[in-house]
């Protein structure tokens, strides 16, 4: 059921990734200020709107659980939320391989908007002991969701916060002032957000499809009272 | 690979290039190991289905062997 469309959304994925990679390195003008570094961005700031985004969609997922019962909604805030993290490692190794480039330093303690998203990245690392400390199944469900709603709604607050913050050291994409980013650059700095938004979007439905099979199977293992296996996967939660 | 990058002037791998080259490497990697993982456990579950099928037409030969006997 999961896996349905998965192959052209994987393939379109892949194409927009190319055409958004093509456009970076054979479009996009060099910026004037940072020269060549500045390619990273289109990398490092997509990958991390679509980390943010895809913690606030796990906290709506959490929210239809709660509201529902259904454990569907759980499976969907874990992945959204799994994958959010992954993409969270990309953000956070991006932005210091450009901070190294552009300040001649890893990190920045001073600067808001790497202190605080690496403050949110840490919080959703906690996300994992947090639920599988709990071995009910249920109860690490709704404890799970409390969790991602309340980490969720943390993440617009605090993007917020860091805007509204004094330091502009760090580079705004859709600046106010100083007229923002020329065509070009926009064009194709939106082309790489809705590719590696696509991206994510893909491997959220990849890992789903595998959680489905992996509960199929687990089903199937009941239904013919057949041994377990040698190893047990503490890969939660299941869908069916 | 290398003569691919050498034909290409447009990228000056020189300068801050190695930092570019390094932050696409990174993301790449990383989604070659999150692919790598998912098949290993598309693996291990294409083994169980396997075990699950053996063990139904096992049993379902016992079943058989039970009717002809007459049991």
């Amino acid at each position: 059921m999961y896996g349905k469309g998965l192959r052209p959304l994987s393939i379109a994925t892949v194409a927009l990734l190319a055409v958004g990679l093509s456009l970076v390195f054979f479009y996009a003008p060099l910026e004037t200020d940072q020269g060549f570094i500045q390619k990273i961005f289109y990398l490092h700031v997509p990958l991390a709107i679509v980390a943010l985004v895809g913690f606030v969609i796990g906290g709506l997922f959490a929210i239809a659980h709660l509201r529902s019962g259904n454990r569907k909604w759980d499976a969907y805030s874990y992945v959204s939320i799994h994958m959010s993290v992954i993409f969270g490692v990309a953000v956070l190794i991006t932005g210091s391989i450009w901070a190294k480039a552009s300040w001649g330093h890893w990190w920045v303690w001073d600067e808001p908007t790497l202190v605080s998203f690496l403050i949110v990245f840490l919080m959703y690392a906690t996300y994992y002991p947090f639920r599988y400390a709990i071995e009910d199944p249920e109860r690490q469900a709704r404890y799970a969701s409390v969790f991602a709603i309340t980490a969720g709604a943390f993440v617009p607050l605090n993007f917020m916060a860091v805007r509204m913050a004094q330091s502009l050291v760090h580079p705004r994409v859709f600046a106010t002032a100083n007229g923002g980013l020329p065509g070009s650059m926009l064009l194709t700095f939106l082309f790489c957000l809705a590719a590696i938004g696509l991206l994510w979007v893909t491997l959220v439905k990849f890992e789903l499809t595998a959680k489905s099979a992996s509960g199929q199977v687990k089903r199937l293992r009941r239904a013919l009272d057949a041994p377990a296996p040698g190893t047990s996967s503490r890969i939660a939660p299941e869908v069916s | 690979m290398l003569a691919l990058l050498a034909s290409a002037p447009a990228l000056p791998l020189g300068e801050g290039g190695k930092y570019v080259a390094g932050a696409y490497i990174v993301f790449l990697v990383l989604i070659v190991v999150y692919v790598a993982i998912m098949a290993a456990k598309l693996q291990r579950i294409e083994k169980e289905l396997g075990e699950l099928a053996s063990f139904a037409e096992q049993r379902k030969g016992e079943e058989r062997d039970k009717v002809g006997a007459g049991v």
